[in-house]
């Protein structure tokens, strides 16, 4: 009897949509927690990083002689002075890598999607891939070596440079790479059809057509090798005063000048170590903006 | 101007795989031909391989001769930048170069090649664009990017493209297949009228187009998967579709396969 009752009860057809089940509630918590969570562990590290950086930096960045002036003559425990010689030579240094580093990628880059077949292609992309994964502190010691051992040239701020360019080589040539194989097959055959010969067509259809993101790669790939630490202490000495000779003499980058400030227990040093610190983190940041700027401004427009 | 183009014994490889078996055909110049049949039978194949445009492919190879007007396009001392110049093509989904103004994509062709009279650019700029029935829509945004346009505007920015390095010939690989139909009649006509001074080949999936456009048809078949595409034959339109000489034909045409 009941069986025909609630057969009876029931609509003639279920509805189509049932309600969310309470199984599928919990796990849909659940995961949300866990989502949240992953989150925060990724960002508390990171807002806390620059938090104290800030809280114990932002002090010595609000002197004008802190971006004008060296250290030359400054006492450890004296807070006069500047970093103006280590952002000279973080930039000198950084730029000097750029220029050799950049052109090197980019033709790399294009040789291996434009011209690259078989096995020398094959054996670059290999060495590229090799180089990528070489540490910081060994590509410093294989120039201490070449450079220094072999060559028997002094240490110099030129040195840093080129341990900084086998560091920067590998991920020029991969961005640049990636962005020459997002140039259509198309463009480059219309070009053909004009009768424009394939040289041509790579410097005035592709690079051009890729140039606002080949720009973004190199900008990061500055930005990333602006901070690596492990050359400047294998391949170049301190010093309080400011060099633009990047072949002779010492010349401090602004790691190189946080680790040697860090054995300066005073207060004034370690001003200097978080200033310095938090200096470097608004130089790369700036180099990011600029980069996100550039390929705003190269991006192609439509309109 | 205008060649005529002849085809003989044509065969073409991509690697290892025979692609195209043995086509023979001639065009005449000032005239369209249309290639018709099967998607995979080697319309598209044969079509690059008459400006050597295949060569861009790894591996793609052909045997038999192209002659342009007795010229063979394929002989050694032959350089095949020139037989692209002289042989321009329209590709299947509009390819405007997206960093050029539309100016500047019109007159890309003399400006690579090295022309840098300004006022000889915009003369031929302007004579492309009307030549593609294209003048009237941009003359006033010029130097507006190419990628501004509507995807028939940009298609008939490609072929005013094509035809300001003035080529012997205009070989389009299905230049409608990304259309609607309204730019599609837009260059049916332009088609109708660029053979006056152009030799053209024209890719279509669409019979009555084929029926509309062209001069003469070359259905290309295939005898099975794996199997090189052929030519089965090549006539006056008219005859193709009402009385083609080969069964196969028939059966395509009226729908009865591919
Ligand atoms: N780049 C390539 N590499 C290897 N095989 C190719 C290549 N391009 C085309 N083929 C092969 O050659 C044959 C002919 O292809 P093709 O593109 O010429 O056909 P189609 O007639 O133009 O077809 P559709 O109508 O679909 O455009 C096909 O079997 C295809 O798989
Ligand atoms: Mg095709």
């Amino acid at each position: 009897m009941t069986t025909t009752e609630s057969t009876l009860d029931r609509p003639a057809s279920p509805p189509a949509f049932q309600p969310v089940s309470g199984a599928r509630k919990t796990k849909n918590l659940v995961a949300t927690v866990l989502v949240g969570l992953a989150f925060l562990v990724a960002v508390v590290p990171l807002v806390w990083l620059l938090i104290t950086v800030v809280a114990k930096g932002f002090t010595a960045l609000l002197s004008a002689d802190w971006w004008t002036h060296s250290l030359k003559g400054v006492l450890p425990e004296e807070f006069t002075g500047g970093v103006y010689h280590a952002i000279i030579g973080t930039l000198l240094q950084t730029l000097v890598c750029a220029l050799i580093a950049v052109p090197v990628g980019v033709l790399a880059a294009i040789y291996l999607v434009e011209y690259g077949r078989g096995r020398l292609a094959r054996t670059t992309t290999f060495m590229v891939d090799i180089l990528s994964g070489v540490p910081s502190i060994v590509a410093a010691l294989f120039v201490f070596a070449l450079w220094i051992g072999t060559f028997g040239l002094g240490q110099s701020a030129f040195a840093v440079s080129l341990s900084l360019v086998l560091l920067m080589l590998p991920v020029v040539v991969r961005s640049t790479e990636e962005m020459l194989r997002l140039v259509p097959q198309e463009l480059r055959e219309a070009s053909y059809a004009l009768g424009v010969p394939k040289w041509k067509t790579i410097v005035k259809i592709v690079l051009p057509t890729a140039l606002s993101g080949v720009v973004t790669g190199v900008m990061l790939a500055m930005a990333r090798v602006m901070g690596e630490t492990a050359p400047v202490l294998v391949l170049v000495g301190y010093s309080k005063s400011i060099n633009f000779n990047i072949f002779d003499g010492n010349m401090t980058s602004l790691p190189l000048l946080i680790y040697t400030e860090l054995t300066n227990p005073l207060p004034a040093g370690q001003l200097r170590v978080w200033g310095a610190a938090l200096t470097l983190i608004i130089l790369i940041m700036l180099f990011n903006l600029v980069a996100t700027v550039v390929s705003r401004f190269s991006a192609i427009k439509t309109k | 101007m205008a060649k005529r183009i002849d085809v003989k014994d044509l065969n073409i490889f991509y690697g290892k795989f025979h692609a195209v078996d043995g086509v023979t055909l001639a065009v005449p110049p000032r005239s369209v031909t249309a290639f018709i049949g099967p998607s995979g039978c080697g319309k598209s194949t044969v079509l690059r391989s008459l400006n050597r445009m295949h060569e861009v492919t790894p591996g793609a190879r052909v045997e038999g001769k192209v002659l342009l007007d007795g010229e063979d396009i394929y002989a050694s001392s032959v350089d095949p930048v020139e037989v692209r110049r002289t042989i321009g093509m329209v590709f299947q989904r509009p390819n405007p170069f997206p960093t050029m103004s539309i100016r500047d994509n019109v007159v890309a062709g003399l400006k690579l090649a090295g022309v840098s009279n300004r006022k000889q650019l915009n003369e031929v700029a302007e004579r492309s664009l009307r030549g593609a029935n294209l003048w009237a829509e941009v003359k006033d945004r010029l130097d507006k990017p190419g990628g501004s346009l509507s995807g028939g505007q940009q298609q008939r920015l490609c072929i005013a493209r094509a035809i300001a390095v003035q080529p012997d010939v205009l070989l389009m690989d299905e230049p409608c297949s990304a259309l609607d139909p309204i730019s599609t009649l837009a260059i049916e006509d332009l088609i109708g009228e660029l053979k006056k001074d152009f030799t053209i080949v024209i890719v279509t999936h669409n019979m009555q187009q084929a029926a509309r456009v062209s001069d003469q048809t070359a259905f290309f078949n295939l005898a099975g998967v794996g199997q090189p595409g052929k030519l089965v034959e090549i006539d006056d339109t008219e005859k193709i579709f009402s009385n083609p000489n080969q069964q196969a034909t028939e059966d395509y045409i009226s729908g009865r396969f591919g």
